[in-house]
């Protein structure tokens, strides 16, 4: 294996057994299915999916928290599964709402204890834990207990466990979730100064927002039922739909149209719908700008009123929509149903 | 120091060591004891639970002893008996159930995922249990024999230390065995704990010397350790102790001997096997799941 590689996987897989009653026989999940990725060191890495895509587990799997049941993964130069001793001392990873650490110990004597579990020294750790919460702007709060931060505050300390330990490939599974705007914005601020000062320092970044995907990797893999549909840098991806025109129109209610229906007029090649207060909202991707007209008058014919038009760049939303054929909200809604 | 002086120290300097082998271990285990030993004072209700309700029933006790004119040693076996209470609570409530609320707070995976042994972070769990306990034992021994009058006379203090400790290593050994079986079966281990809860108190001998039940039960009462310890220390520290004991003191040593090995030992193999069934099947460490 190159040493360039942080992170390399070869027809990864993983398929749960789910439990069900003694009677049923056992159904199966499959969470991943042949994952091949390659990602660099120094390279901040980004795996974009709805939620139940296979993003946490295949960051399972490269944290040694669970073995693949085909193909294999390695993590700085290690084997996950066969060398876990390796790998661990190596990585780090932050889960987005995590609740870890103890609510009677203050925020420092959380962080120093899990520094500990790293046989970090601890006048050292110490040191770098307040300045950690001085980037983060919590360093007021070190002395707080954790039971009584805010969730925002709470995430921020987790951020700072994950780094303190400086490991060399990071994991942060949805770090925003649930966070403010100025949280999120803080956490990502954070994330692009700890990659810069170290061109060795490798981050993997799970999200379903693909703004943040957008905004801080270097490259995505799209990732959706477990597979990975395309990986490349958010320009190049974005790229794919660049000949296409995209408007995002607001309507009234759709009276029973649906995307599909628009999908069938010529030179409609995606429509792409989310519910929205009092109508919906409909990502359209079109061959030919005249083909507008023919959505027009098809709203036209089912009473429905225009409220708003865009026309627009194409975002990591549409790559989705052109890959998977619906939105990543549509996705989620359909497993859940599913579930 | 400025913010941008702050960034540059905490990103720009590497670590001048991170520590390995024993001496990994030995942080792991001071680290994750913190919580219980620091974290636990910090909560003073303990004094009410811990304390003061072991202390009520000790008073129950020495009062219908004294109603029934038991022999004055039975008062001294009482506040003894609630003092090993807290130890024993302890073990089965907050060692046993340890790993499992670590699995729901989201711990248990940081602690797979660090390159520490899980042994050293159960070790630890039994060290701070064990020091934030023995406070609570103290506060009932001082408290009991201030009301009570109770006076001790050790005829070896060398055998004493030796069943204390081994008694304690004995014990919470067994709660570390407990722990990993806890995570395995969830909730029906659980009711298993609650449902041996107050036949382990009546053939334990915890407010009485187990020498008065029939010698079975006796005996097979003796695989909770600290059946055999408090005989041996009643033996130990109360001059007519001797003739209310079950077994001889150098016996029971070795006993609790053989039990800390035991439990210990298995514990270590409950735990590596539930790492493994945790890595294989990805539920031990996934409270959604």
């Amino acid at each position: 294996m190159s040493t360039t590689l942080a992170i390399e996987t070869k027809n990864l897989g993983r398929i749960y057994k789910l439990r069900g009653s003694k009677k049923e026989t056992r159904k199966e999940l499959v969470a991943l299915q042949d994952v091949s990725l390659t990602v660099q060191r120094g390279e901040l890495f980004g795996l974009l999916g709805p939620n139940g895509a296979g993003k946490t587990t295949l960051i399972k799997v490269l944290t040694t928290l669970l073995s693949p049941t085909s193909g294999w993964a390695r993590v700085a130069g290690a084997d996950v599964q066969r060398e876990p001793d390796l790998v661990r001392p190596r990585i780090n990873m932050v889960s987005g709402g995590e609740s870890s650490g103890y609510g009677l110990l203050t925020v420092r004597e959380n962080l120093w204890m899990f520094s500990q579990f790293y046989g970090v020294p601890s006048q050292e750790a110490n040191e770098r834990i307040e300045a950690l919460l001085e980037m983060v702007g919590m360093k007021d709060r070190m002395h707080t207990k954790s039971s009584d931060l805010s969730t925002g505050l709470r995430q921020k300390m987790n951020i700072v466990r994950g780094f303190l330990t400086d490991p060399e490939v990071l994991f942060l599974d949805e770090p925003t979730l649930g966070l403010d705007v100025g949280a999120s914005r803080d956490v990502r601020r954070f994330i692009i100064d700890w990659l810069k000062t170290d061109k060795e320092r490798t981050l993997l970044l799970t999200t379903h927002y693909m703004v943040e995907a957008d905004e801080l990797c270097d490259r995505v893999a799209i990732i959706n039922k477990g597979r990975v549909l395309a990986c490349d840098t958010p320009s190049a991806l974005k790229q794919r739909l660049q000949k296409d025109v995209m408007f995002e129109v607001e309507t009234s209610p759709l009276n029973g149209l649906t995307p599909q229906m628009m999908e069938e007029q010529p030179e409609v090649k995606k429509a792409a719908l989310t519910e929205i207060e009092g109508g919906a909202r409909l990502k359209l991707s079109l061959v030919e700008e005249s083909a507008l007209a023919r959505v027009f008058s098809l709203f036209a014919q089912k009473d429905i009123k225009v409220m708003n038009l865009n026309k627009r760049q194409p975002t990591l939303e549409d790559v989705f929509v052109e890959l998977v054929g619906r939105s990543m909200a549509e996705e989620e809604s359909n497993e859940q149903s599913a579930g | 120091m400025n913010n941008q002086q702050a960034r540059d120290r905490a990103l720009n300097r590497p670590y001048s060591r991170k520590d390995t082998g024993w001496r990994l271990f030995l942080k792991t285990i001071i680290a994750r004891a913190y919580p219980r030993i620091i974290g636990q004072q910090r909560e003073i209700s303990w004094v009410v639970f811990d304390v003061i309700m072991p202390m009520l029933a000790v008073i129950s006790y020495v009062l219908v002893y004294r109603a029934l004119k038991a022999p004055e040693e039975y008062i001294g076996f009482v506040v003894m008996g609630g003092a090993m209470t807290a130890f024993w609570m302890n073990v089965l409530w907050s060692m046993s159930s340890q790993l499992y609320w670590e699995k729901e707070q989201g711990n248990l995976a940081l602690y797979i995922m660090a390159p520490n042994s899980m042994m050293a972070i159960l070790l630890g769990m039994a060290l701070g249990g064990m020091l934030a306990t023995a406070m609570r034992a103290v506060a009932v021994i001082l408290l009991g024999s201030l009301m009570f009058g109770v006076t001790y006379e050790v005829s070896s203090f060398m055998q004493l230390l030796a069943v204390f400790m081994l008694a304690m290593i004995a014990l919470y050994g067994m709660g570390m065995m407990m722990a990993s079986a806890f995570l395995l079966f969830g909730r029906e281990a659980w009711h298993m704990a609650n449902l041996a809860q107050e036949p382990i108190f009546l053939a334990s001998g915890f407010y009485f010397p187990i020498k008065s039940l029939p010698f079975w039960v006796a005996a097979g009462a003796s695989i909770i350790p600290l059946t055999l310890g408090m005989d041996a220390m009643r033996q130990l520290v109360f001059p007519s102790g001797f003739s209310y004991g079950f077994i001889s003191v150098s016996l029971e040593i070795i006993l609790l001997a053989g039990m800390s090995v035991l439990f210990v030992a298995a514990a270590k193999v409950l735990l590596a096997y539930v790492e493994k069934i945790a890595v294989r099947e990805g539920r031990i460490t996934e409270s959604r799941r």
